[in-house]
């Protein structure tokens, strides 16, 4: 009987190495294990024997069934490894080298740039405001000094609609609603006016390279008890030099604006040349970018605020101008022109 | 306005400083300088006095003459010379050989044979006038070879200030009010203005003169007679050319030089003209014909210098061809006055003609100034032709007094207003250099504002901080930041609302802001077949094409999505901006904001792009303010709307807006080939609603049930009432597994998930449930498809 053992063992070595995949080592499993199987039949042949030899056998059979079942089970083992394996190299490389799909979405540059002088003021404690782009004759022009016929009115063309009332002209429009909207939190509780309020304006005129009939300004205005020329100087600077990143140097030239008393048109150290002087500051090594001033005692008065008690300075800054500035745009016109090949590249800019 | 450093050193002396950084310090302290700044003369040498001793004809040249010219050497020089007024005794002006015109250095030069050993020139070539008729005729009693610098002021620098920074300054139209802001920044003594005494002509006869009109302030008037000058010297045409006027006869070039020495304008007449000075407005309008030739419209508003009833001169602005001096005017009447400002403004803007006067006359011109003008023209004029007479007694109207205005104020106020200490000395100093009439008192200031800083510009204690900062120099500021006390700044709802749609938009959803313009685009919205409708318009454009306020954003939209069609296959667009919905009761335009946007594709279905834009709507809303959307159909009433798919967009029971399909009018005319859908919403109302905050809810530990049902409608709609009806608190969630459409219909099947926070469920309790929820919609003729699952 041990031979028999000897060569069934023999035969499944020989079988097993022929296995090369899950299939064929299931038939041989159950060629020898199944219930019909080569072990399961040896097992059978044992009823004939004698119980010394049944003993003997037995446990022969016993350790052949142990062996065939190791067996498959390490070559389960096996065929599962060499599977993964064949997995894995059949994984193809993949080409990096392809340009990544971003599909991004864009915001208008506006957005960028007022974004960023947002940030700078609410850091300072600005609150910053909405206002309507149709106002009234009186919020853009009379409450802010400019009486009619007087010629500053002239310096704007602005586009008057058939109610009486106008397109804003500038972003001071909204000057008087503010005042008036914070005038009660200064009397009673002390608290400045600290706002800024970006919109949109338009002026009548014809457009080109240089020229929008629509446009983008941001207004700021700080009133309190001692607020001085030092501080709207320092208030300048600061806010500059955290919107272009860098230290910006600023100078202060007399300026005309009626609603601002001392008026000032404001200079930064030029942007490519660094005050050096080069052909975009037309060599005289300055920018004009914005005006400025001391808020006129009468345009406090009209919002309510005493002028003898506080004083208060307010900008106007050109948004449109600084973003052009910013990213280099040469046409104005290419921010109103919706076009996605211009447009779409402002992905972010934080 | 163009000025001569010559010029004002006339009134200051300016020497050993370095006039171009003076000229930085103006541009700093007072008005804007422009870049360009000439250094007249530099460019010029070796001219000198030469005088011609012998002209000889050019043996082959009509034109050219061969000339010796005596140049103070001992050797007469050999000169070709084409000029047409050469004349044996002649003195001009002569380049020598080495000298320097501009880019050229003369070199003996052979002209049709000949050799020229220099040049003679005009003075045009040298740059002195435009007058290029032919050579300098120099009258000066000069000594030949004289450097022809030494006798007239042709090295000078001549600068520019942009008129915008003037436009509230009349004192400083004039050199001289230039030189006393020069006086001031450069600490030296300003020079009275030297003039004649009128009160030497008071026993002659007055000037018939009347004003009739209060738009003019003050009129004064002096005649003259016997004047022999025709030519204006050389160097006051040489200041008037290089300030950019137009050299004429003596006694305009006078005017005008008037005019730009103290900002004054002044008009001569022919006396035989204007007997009688009347100023008036006319009832009816008439025509005029202007001394420049041109006959101009004159309406009953504009003010009118006339002789009796007759119009010599358009008040202001310019005189009349008929009143102007001729070769046989004997006697002139000199006019200086002042005019009221807004009227000279309006009738300029009304003639379209602007003129170097009326400029000056809608700035407030000082009516002081016109008899000090009248006694500095008699100086002039006397000295330079000390023939001409004065043949009446000043003649002056002054109906118009401007108040003089005296402030006080503390030197507290100063401080408080700077931020920074200027001592009181220095305020003074400042003060009284710019003209004020200043009295100190421990810190207290009482000033009186000079005339000239009167008439609108300086009105009050402010304007003082200006006088004395500007002068100060803001670069010599201290800066410093604000003592103020903090507050906490809260944003508004509005704004932060805007901003997250913009990121959620861009960042989620890949789209792109646009801008577009507030009012329709005629020719555009034509080509797209969409119907501008009525809206507020604006009164005056000039561009005809911008006209009427737009009402909704989506045309704008469509015209910048045709626009892009080229771009690419699919992309989206937004825009937050405004419109204007009509009049509000109380007349002012119903302004709103919204938020707008415009899906285009050429690869998805309509059905997808629909739903796809549908859903961004409900991210938005479900993410600001944590609130489900829910829509209602609508018609269509505008032409770019799809008549179907058109729906009422609500939020918390709110309507906000709508969203729909472009009509295939439009939309074929975008594109044939695109599916394009819109929404607008009302970004002021979107931002009224509350924010829900959110209701944390703790994940049940036992098992959950899950159930899926599949009933057959046509719409979602009656399902979502009858869970909603059910009212069940075990319902957690309800998801849209599949839509599908067979022989049965249109089918929906749907997984509801129910749970119990504390125990498990049964499948009894779950199935009543869902009983109710099948025999509800069984009721509405909804049935359910495959049988219960459990």
């Amino acid at each position: 009987m041990a031979e028999k053992t000897t060569a069934l063992k023999q035969a499944f070595s020989e079988a097993l190495l022929t296995v090369t995949n899950m299939e064929e080592l299931e038939k041989i499993r159950v060629e020898y294990l199944g219930k019909k199987g080569l072990v399961t039949e040896l097992m059978q042949e044992m009823k004939y024997l004698s119980p010394e030899e049944k003993k003997v056998f037995g446990q022969a059979v016993n350790v052949l069934k142990n062996e065939v079942n190791d067996a498959i089970t390490q070559k389960r083992e096996e065929l599962k490894q060499k599977e993964i394996e064949l997995e894995n190299s059949r994984m193809p490389v993949f080409d990096l080298s392809m340009p990544p799909v971003l599909d991004r979405g864009s915001y208008h540059p506006i957005t960028l740039v007022q974004r960023q002088c947002e940030e700078v003021f609410r850091s300072m404690g600005f609150a910053i405001e909405d206002y309507s782009e149709i106002v009234t004759d009186y919020e853009c022009f009379e409450a802010l000094n400019i009486p009619k016929n007087h010629p500053a009115r002239d310096m704007q063309d602005t586009y008057y609609l058939d109610n009486g009332q106008l397109l804003k002209s500038h972003t001071s429009a909204a000057q008087n609603a503010i005042y008036k909207k914070y005038k009660d939190a200064l009397y009673n509780e002390g608290k400045p006016i600290n706002a800024i309020f970006p919109g949109r304006c338009f002026r009548n005129e014809a457009t080109d390279a240089c020229h929008e009939n629509t446009f983008f300004q941001m207004e700021g205005v700080m009133v309190d008890k001692n607020i001085s020329i030092s501080n709207l100087i320092f208030f300048m600077k600061t806010m500059l030099s955290e919107v272009f990143q860098k230290d910006i140097k600023v100078r202060l030239r007399p300026g005309f604006f009626p609603f601002v008393e001392p008026g000032f048109e404001l200079d930064i150290s030029c942007l490519i040349c660094g005050g050096e002087g080069c052909p975009s500051c037309k060599h005289s090594g300055w920018l004009e970018l914005c005006p400025c001033g001391m808020i006129h005692p009468e345009v406090l008065k009209a919002g309510g605020i005493d002028p003898e008690e506080y004083t208060g300075f307010a900008f106007g800054l050109g948004l449109t101008r600084l973003a052009m500035m910013k990213y280099g745009v040469k046409d104005i016109r290419d921010l109103n022109s919706g076009s996605l090949k211009s447009l779409a590249q402002f992905t972010d800019d934080k | 306005m163009i000025l001569s450093m010559n010029w004002i050193s006339d009134f200051v002396d300016l020497s050993g400083l370095d006039k171009l950084d003076l000229i930085a310090k103006f541009s700093l302290s007072t008005a804007e300088v422009e870049n360009e700044i000439y250094q007249k003369g530099s460019d010029l040498s070796g001219i000198v006095v030469a005088e011609i001793k012998s002209v000889e004809d050019h043996p082959e040249s009509k034109k050219l003459h061969l000339l010796k010219v005596d140049i103070g050497e001992s050797e007469l020089v050999d000169v070709v010379c084409g000029a047409p007024n050469v004349r044996v005794g002649m003195k001009t002006a002569f380049a020598k050989l080495g000298a320097q015109i501009g880019d050229i250095t003369i070199t003996p030069r052979k002209l049709a044979g000949y050799t020229s050993n220099g040049m003679c020139c005009s003075e045009k070539e040298l740059g002195l006038s435009d007058n290029n008729d032919g050579i300098m005729d120099i009258c000066e009693d000069v000594a030949l070879g004289t450097d022809l610098k030494d006798i007239y002021q042709i090295d000078d620098i001549i600068f520019e200030v942009d008129n915008k920074s003037l436009t509230n300054r009349p004192d400083l139209w004039g050199h001289y009010g230039i030189a006393r802001e020069f006086a001031a920044i450069a600490g030296r003594e300003l020079k009275p203005l030297p003039v004649a005494d009128l009160k030497a002509y008071e026993n002659l006869p007055k000037v018939d003169l009347k004003i009739e009109d209060t738009l003019c302030q003050r009129y004064s008037c002096l005649q003259f007679g016997n004047i022999s000058k025709h030519v204006s010297p050389m160097n006051m045409r040489i200041r008037l050319y290089y300030c950019g006027m137009r050299g004429l006869n003596f006694l305009a070039d006078l005017t005008n030089y008037l005019m730009l020495e103290m900002g004054q304008p002044m008009h001569a007449f022919d006396s035989r003209k204007v007997e009688k000075i009347r100023i008036k407005r006319f009832d009816k309008p008439f025509k005029f014909q202007t001394l420049d030739g041109v006959e101009r419209e004159i309406d009953e508003e504009t003010l009118m210098i006339c002789n009796d009833n007759t119009p010599v001169a358009i008040a202001g602005i310019m005189g009349g061809l008929d009143s102007e001096i001729v070769e046989s005017t004997s006697t002139l009447t000199l006019e200086s006055a002042t005019f009221d400002a807004s009227s000279i403004r309006k009738s300029t803007v009304r003639l379209a003609h602007r003129t170097d006067a009326s400029m000056r006359y809608e700035k407030c011109l000082d009516p002081e100034m016109t008899v000090v003008a009248i006694a500095r023209f008699v100086k002039l004029l006397t000295e330079i032709d000390p023939g001409a007479t004065v043949v009446s007694s000043l003649t002056d109207e002054y109906p118009y007094h401007y108040d003089t205005v005296s402030l006080s104020f503390e030197k507290a106020f100063v401080d408080k207003y700077t931020g920074i200490n200027i001592d009181s000395a220095t305020i003074e100093k400042t003060l009284k250099a710019l003209g004020f009439d200043v009295t100190v008192a421990g810190d207290s200031f009482s000033v009186t504002v000079p005339s000239w800083r009167a008439t609108k510009d300086v009105t009050m204690k402010a304007d003082i901080i200006e006088e004395i900062t500007r002068i100060y120099g803001y670069d010599n500021f201290d800066i410093n930041t604000a003592a103020v006390p903090l507050y906490p700044v809260r944003a508004a709802q509005e704004k932060s609302d805007e901003d997250r749609i913009k990121d959620i938009l861009v960042k989620r959803y890949s789209l792109h802001e646009l801008h577009s313009y507030v009012w329709a685009y005629y020719d555009e919205y034509k080509a797209l077949g969409i119907e501008v409708e009525d809206n507020i318009n604006l009164v005056s454009s000039v561009n005809p094409n911008i006209k009427t306020i737009r009402k909704s954003i989506v045309p704008t939209q469509l015209c910048q999505v045709k626009y892009n069609t080229g771009y690419s296959t699919d992309f989206g667009v937004f825009e937050i901006g405004r419109v204007v919905e009509g009049l509000k009761d109380d007349g002012l335009c119903n302004e709103r904001k919204k938020l707008c946007i415009t899906l285009y594709s050429k690869t998805k279905e309509m059905e997808t792009l629909y739903f796809e834009l549908r859903d961004m709507l409900a991210v938005i809303c479900d993410d600001l303010k944590h609130e489900s959307i829910s829509f209602q159909t609508k018609e269509a009433t505008h032409s770019y709307q799809h008549p179907k798919n058109l729906n009422t967009i609500y939020l918390g029971g709110k309507e906000l807006g709508e969203m729909g399909i472009v009509n295939a009018t439009v939309s074929k005319k975008i594109d044939k080939k695109a599916n394009i859908v819109y929404a607008e919403i009302d970004i002021t109302d979107f931002s009224e609603i509350k924010n829900k905050s959110i209701q944390y809810q703790e994940a049940s530990k036992f098992p959950e049930i899950e159930i899926d049902l599949s009933f057959v409608s046509d719409t979602y709609q009656p399902i979502a009432n009858a869970i909603t009806n059910a009212d069940c608190p075990l319902i957690k969630n309800v998801k849209i597994v599949d839509t599908y459409t067979d022989e049965a219909g249109k089918s929906i099947t749907l997984r509801i998930l129910f749970s119990h926070p504390e125990r498990t469920l049964t499948k009894e309790e779950v199935l009543q449930v869902v009983n109710g929820i099948v025999d509800e919609l069984d009721g509405k003729n909804i049935k359910l498809k495959n049988g219960l699952p459990m």
